[in-house]
């Protein structure tokens, strides 16, 4: 049974007491319903991913990338599952989960609000009341999200502490965990957290690589030489990468958020970066020993990144210890080149991605010529809800690929609705 | 003899402050107003960015500490500057534990923190997220320097989990009053009685924490059977009115002194109950 603790020196179980048996227990359900169908679990699961999703998704050739680059280039489309993100692959699956364990009750953080939407609308579809805790500082920059969770009848909470991100949420989510423990369930968003929440979303997530997997197969007639992903907490890398790990040929990158620097500012306790795969150094937070962007005390730094589902100061075990392994290349871009990858692909292919999703097309642009023939890339979300961020920060800066925005500005000087 | 030799002669009152909270000075002044108030043991927090298992009150203490400049090393100075005969147990989450860095040997982690708390005179830890599991490395650390690892058990530990931490604790066992994250509340669990009666053949020490806000409070939780109460969030919130200028330093001390002194005649006034209760049995 695979249902080990640990990736290497990474993962384990550091929460509080209270926690504990809570987190036997859901170790106990993963092993019987996720491992082995118990009740056929993972029927029921695939068969509502694919009526209430919409898989399985396409392997898309994108031909204006592939003419751009030289390279054939395939996109992963989990903007188009169901809610406009992947992260309804684990939302979905949690929350079957937690009824299939008689939890009454379903809880989230959320940080650019799309897993908080992905948890909502499955809560409602499997009629679950639903909490979801957000950052305030999300909550101003995710509008539209906090709307949808709110339409699916979740409740959301502001959470005030820090600087009101996803740390933040996390930390507030555990703790209305210990408190309602016995009757409810805490969907985490990624695949971070204790054992065995950073397998168990990894597994529901691995859907994406399962079919990317085949689909490459017909579609190129072989294996691809590159498979790239954008990075925060790392669930849409862990899902892309998951199936390929064992072909050797296939090269992996994980592409975080470099921001706006690299560098630190130890006195402020501020990264102006999410990059803890590139970084960070091993610590333990949120209950699992990983990569972490903090000071030299062990005190945990705020994270930064234009987009703020990568906004978050660790990742999963398991990426740390496949880069530590040399298995997955943990690469990242900063804001600007994440930006203008998001205006690229929105006017090159049609496909507005999210800000996340847009790193990983920005690595493209930077390192096409060492990225091999074959190229897959996942589109792990769409964008809509980053437009008000996307216009804002445009509007900061000099790109030569975004679009003559002045007919909004003039709207907007003559009492128009901007 | 470690922790266990506080609880021998009654009840023990064990309060919490975060180290630093709200400034180095201040803290240094409350401390020591603790132990006036009869306090028995002090856990004192070194903060941490991600206090996960903490109400708001203790959460604004560690942020008041943090901005107030508290480190790991400000933290053992600050120990050393005390001015106190009780003993201490560092109150902290596992992260800062696992970073700390002699700088001398340049050794990181358990051992190179134990070997500093044991230096300024620390006889224990509480590790916040630490549960039994993950708790070898530590305990080993520990041991070399002769200090007490405490565990919290929750009102859900039960079968084989409270067997393995059984194995693992010393000095004292702290009882977690009721689910949930630390805070001062209005009335006493009804889980309180039932947490104790699971560890009750234990050879350590039973101390009862979580919401104990009064004297009364913890007159009814020690005649129930506790061996000493740890209060945090009530005298916290005393800190915190000070913090906010609702009346000076010096008065702060002081009613931080009284309302030890109320919740350890408290502690006392059960220990009394319990007796004649046992006697009329």
């Amino acid at each position: 049974m695979s249902t080990d603790k640990m990736f290497g020196e990474y993962g384990g179980q550091f929460v509080p007491e209270s926690l504990m048996p809570a987190i036997e227990e859901l170790t106990d359900a993963y092993e019987r319903y996720v491992l082995d169908n118990e009740d056929g679990f993972m029927d029921e699961f695939r068969r509502r991913l694919a009526d209430f999703g919409g898989r399985p998704l396409p392997l898309q050739h994108a031909e204006s990338l592939s003419e751009r680059y030289d390279t054939a280039v395939y996109l992963k489309r989990e903007d188009l599952l169901h809610g406009g993100a992947h992260k309804l692959n684990n939302a979905l699956g949690q929350v079957l989960l937690a009824k299939y364990m008689g939890k009454e009750r379903i809880i989230a953080e959320t940080g650019a609000g799309q897993h908080g939407t992905a948890t909502a609308m499955a809560a409602a579809h499997l009629d679950m009341p639903c909490e979801i805790y957000m950052g305030e500082t999300d909550i101003r920059r995710q509008r539209p999200n906090v709307f949808r969770m709110k339409i699916n009848g979740a409740e959301v909470n502001p959470v005030t502490t820090g600087r009101g991100t996803l740390k933040e949420a996390i930390s507030e989510t555990m703790r209305d965990w210990a408190t309602t423990v016995e009757n409810t369930h805490y969907v985490i968003g990624s695949v971070v957290g204790p054992a065995p929440f950073p397998r168990m979303v990894r597994d529901f997530q691995a859907v994406i690589s399962e079919e990317a997997r085949e689909q490459v197969q017909e579609k190129a007639g072989r294996f691809p030489d590159a498979v790239l992903a954008c990075a925060g907490g790392g669930s849409n890398t862990m899902g892309t990468f998951h199936h390929f790990v064992d072909d050797e040929g296939v090269g992996l990158y994980a592409v975080e958020a470099g921001g706006s620097s690299l560098q630190v500012d130890e006195v402020e306790g501020v990264a102006p970066n999410s990059a803890s795969l590139s970084t960070g150094e091993e610590g333990v937070l949120h209950g699992a020993r990983t990569k972490l962007l903090q000071d030299s005390d062990g005190q945990i730094m705020e994270s930064h990144s234009v987009s703020a589902g990568l906004d978050y100061a660790g990742v999963g075990p398991e990426l740390a210890h496949l880069v530590d392994e040399e298995r997955v290349e943990a690469v990242n871009v900063d804001d600007d080149s994440a930006l203008e990858a998001f205006h690229r692909l929105s006017q090159d292919e049609g496909i507005i991605p999210a800000l996340e999703s847009a790193h990983a097309f920005g690595y493209l642009e930077e390192h096409h010529d060492e990225l091999g023939d074959v190229v897959v890339v996942n589109v792990s979300g769409r964008g809509d809800k980053d437009l008000e961020t996307v216009l804002e920060e445009t509007e900061k800066r000099d790109l030569d690929v975004a679009p003559d925005m002045s007919v909004l500005r003039d709207a907007a000087g003559s009492g128009g609705d901007l | 003899m470690g922790l266990e030799r506080v609880f021998a002669d009654g009840p023990a009152f064990v309060p919490y402050v975060a180290a630093g909270d709200p400034s180095y000075e201040e803290s240094l002044e409350y401390v020591e107003a603790l132990e006036r108030g009869g306090a028995d043991v002090i856990e004192l927090g070194l903060p941490f960015s991600e206090p996960i298992a903490e109400g708001s009150t203790i959460q604004e203490a560690v942020v008041r500490s943090l901005e107030a400049g508290m480190t790991p090393d400000r933290y053992f100075e600050f120990v050393e500057d005390l001015d106190v005969d009780v003993p201490l147990v560092c109150m902290t989450y596992y992260n800062l534990v696992a970073q700390y860095t002699n700088d001398e040997t340049g050794e990181r982690g358990p051992r190179a923190f134990a070997e500093r708390a044991a230096e300024v005179g620390i006889e224990g830890f509480v590790v916040v997220d630490l549960p039994a599991e993950e708790a070898g490395p530590l305990r080993e650390a520990c041991d070399e320097f002769g200090l007490d690892l405490v565990f919290i058990i929750a009102p859900t530990t039960k079968g084989d989990r409270l067997e393995q931490m059984r194995e693992h604790v010393s000095g004292y066992v702290y009882v977690q009053a009721r689910l949930g994250v630390t805070g001062a509340r209005e009335d006493v669990s009804d889980q309180t009685e039932e947490s104790l009666a699971r560890v009750a053949d234990w050879d350590v020490p039973k101390a009862v924490g979580f919401g104990i806000k009064t004297g009364e409070h913890a007159e009814r939780i020690v005649a129930a059977g506790a061996d000493g109460i740890i209060v945090g969030s009530a005298l916290v919130d005393i800190i915190a009115a000070g913090a906010d200028g609702e009346y000076p330093f010096t008065e702060t001390a002081q009613r931080l002194e009284s309302k030890a002194r109320e919740l350890k005649e408290g502690a006392l006034a059960g220990a009394e109950k319990r007796a004649a209760t046992e006697q009329s049995d």
